[in-house]
């Protein structure tokens, strides 16, 4: 039973990582907390949907499809709107908030509800882990959970692109005297994540229906991860995932799953309250608390 | 310079009348005084002539209309303490729930809880909020952002106060006269008490907060105590609407804290113009009558939401009220730069 319980938390947490991986990057360069990202991991759930069951493209065209659209709408979406806010942190927020809401009320508005809303599976089949059956979608999750992770690491720390975010996410002055494109680096963190987002979609959308709901809780838990990691921090992130993820299987294991939600919010309150910053965030004390 | 066009730049300039009007001792024609009165009178002559000759819908919608222009109007007072809010629901559905316990465990009257659940729910507000009052910013939002969420779902785990189902059969008001002078009373003693307010020395100090709290600390001010009163006057104004809803529609439930109440009064503060309390007022009755106009369209009035707020923020950062106000008091004029 109990290992029954830290398997899908094991499951549940690399989840939490992938939902929150985009999240996080487009924090950690630009500074832009993306409230739209809900919106956006929903908008790739319905955009490969419509191309596989209603287009008939097959699936392994249609994934990366949906990816590059979503990054793509994150970049557009940078470009037209929020060049024009950069700095001024509440109106980021409000406008990247706005956006989110109008695409996800248009999406319930489109009646886009119900059980025929689901994405396949990826890989069918199940395989023993011990004396458990773990499906093979989950399996999968782990992996592409680890891979992605892997990827980023190696990304940021090898290649130019991935050197000039970091560099961006350390400090913005400084990277532009050095001949980085902030404007232009911003852009692409915010496709990137996007695209992250579009992938944590399709990956994890299989195990459910898509909802219009599913993009606020998304946004709920990308937020708790991040927060409870230290916001922009790679390694706080998966720290806090596993934290969460082991303490949701938990509670709607032994509480009830109406619990699993309240553990997110709780661990936010308390991070926030104690340490704004997060686990192993840098801790930037006077920008946060006087 | 690559091109020897002649370049201009926009000059503004106080009008004469209202560089005049702005000392004391020149109100001594007609013309300035009404100058002066206009912007404030006139809008109440018309909330007045309103509230007297609408049909009933529409009288509803005028008593929804102040309740959120309270709720915008208490979220510009935190954004002129420096505390910007993401969930005004908080405030306005703990004092729904007050009320509706009062009346509903002890059967007090509504004239009798919409005041106490003001009370009660701006010390609860700033008792919740206390432990984080230290928080700036964005850190600060996110906090009010999660509260009225996570009251939501303990209410929905441990069923406590009616659970999923609320509670109902809670006394309403005799008649709509009386749901409207309530409502409407309310609202100017807001709208009213808060500029006053914020124009005596203690408002100066709040916004002081707002500009430079480490300045304010170091002159010896206690920027936590001011805070935490800040968030009272706030929660209490907000309360008090989340109260009058309440008997107004004779039932509490989770709804109240639903996302709703924190976005309206961000949209209406947005589009009516931050940082004057009048400008979400402006706000609120442009945007809930529109709303409720648009009704028809069911789920897609709140995508109307979100593109008016991003239209807003990038098109007209300012609000309608500050750009309304500038062309009243400043005439522009195109001049050449000198090169």
């Amino acid at each position: 039973m109990i290992w029954g319980a830290l398997l899908y938390g094991v499951v549940n947490s690399i989840a939490l990582a992938l939902m929150a991986l985009g999240f996080n990057l487009t924090f950690g360069i630009s500074g832009i907390a993306n409230f739209s990202y809900g919106a956006m991991y929903v908008f790739a759930g319905y955009g490969t949907w419509m191309l596989f069951q209603k287009l008939g493209a097959p699936l392994f065209l249609s994934i990366p499809m949906m990816v590059f659209l979503t990054g793509l709408t994150g970049a557009i979406m940078y470009r037209l709107v929020l060049v024009r806010l950069r700095g001024l942190v509440i109106s980021e927020v409000i406008a990247t908030f706005g956006i989110g809401l109008a695409a996800l009320e248009l999406f319930r508005f489109m009646g886009l509800i119900g059980f025929e809303y689901t994405l396949p599976v990826l890989v069918d089949g199940s395989i023993q882990v011990g004396p458990f059956f773990l499906d093979l979608q989950r399996a999968f999750i782990i992996v592409c959970g680890v891979l992605l992770t892997a990827f980023l690491w190696v990304f940021t720390r090898y290649s130019p692109v991935g050197l000039a975010f970091r560099g961006m996410a350390q400090d913005e002055y400084t990277a532009l005297c050095l001949g980085i494109d902030t404007d232009k680096v911003a852009m692409l963190a915010m496709g990137l994540g996007g695209g992250l987002c579009a992938l944590a979609a399709v990956v994890i959308l299989p195990l459910g229906t898509i909802s219009v709901d599913a993009g606020y809780d998304v946004l709920l838990e990308a937020l708790a991860v991040c927060i409870v990691g230290g916001l922009g921090s790679a390694v706080g992130m998966v720290v806090a995932s596993f934290i969460l993820g082991m303490a949701q299987s938990m509670a709607s294991m032994f509480m009830g799953s109406h619990w699993m939600m309240i553990v997110n919010l709780v661990a936010i309150l308390v991070i926030l309250a104690a340490r704004p910053s997060g686990l192993l965030g840098k801790q930037k004390e006077l920008e946060e608390r006087i | 310079m690559p091109n020897k066009e002649k370049r201009l730049r926009k000059e503004r300039l106080d009008r004469g009348i209202k560089a005049r009007s702005e000392d004391i001792f020149a109100l001594s024609s007609w013309k300035e005084i009404s100058y002066l009165l206009a912007p404030r009178v006139l809008p109440l002559m018309a909330l007045l002539f309103l509230a007297l000759f609408l049909p009933v819908y529409w009288k509803k919608v005028l008593v929804t209309t102040a309740i959120f222009g309270i709720l915008a109007m208490s979220w510009d007072l935190l954004v002129c303490t420096g505390l910007v809010s993401l969930g005004q629901a908080l405030f306005f559905g703990v004092g729904a729930y007050i009320a509706g316990s009062l009346n509903h465990k002890l059967g007090l009257p509504w004239w009798c809880t919409i005041w106490t659940s003001g009370l009660l729910g701006g010390v609860l507000c700033s008792a919740i909020l206390a432990p984080v009052l230290r928080l700036r910013g964005i850190y600060f939002s996110m906090v009010t952002l999660v509260v009225p969420l996570m009251l939501v779902r303990i209410i929905e785990a441990t069923k406590i106060l009616g659970g999923t189902e609320g509670l109902s059969g809670i006394q309403g008001f005799p008649n709509l006269t009386v749901e409207l002078v309530l409502s409407l009373g309310m609202f100017l003693c807001v709208l009213f008490g808060y500029r006053r307010l914020l124009g005596t020395d203690y408002g100066l100090v709040l916004q002081g907060i707002r500009d430079n709290d480490r300045s304010v600390i170091s002159a010896g001010i206690n920027v936590y105590w001011l805070k935490a009163q800040a968030l009272f006057l706030a929660g209490s104004a907000a309360a008090m609407a989340g109260a009058f809803m309440t008997h107004a529609y004779m039932f509490v439930g989770m709804p109240v804290f639903a996302l709703d109440y924190s976005i309206l009064p961000i949209a209406a503060a947005v589009v009516g113009g931050m940082g004057s309390i009048a400008g979400p007022a402006v706000g609120a009755f442009l945007l809930v009558p529109l709303s409720e106009a648009l009704r028809g369209l069911g789920a897609l009035r709140i995508v109307f939401y979100g593109v008016f707020l991003v239209v807003f923020v990038v098109g007209l950062p300012e609000g309608i009220l500050h750009y309304l106000q500038r062309k009243y008091y400043q005439f522009e004029r195109w001049v050449s730069v000198e090169e």
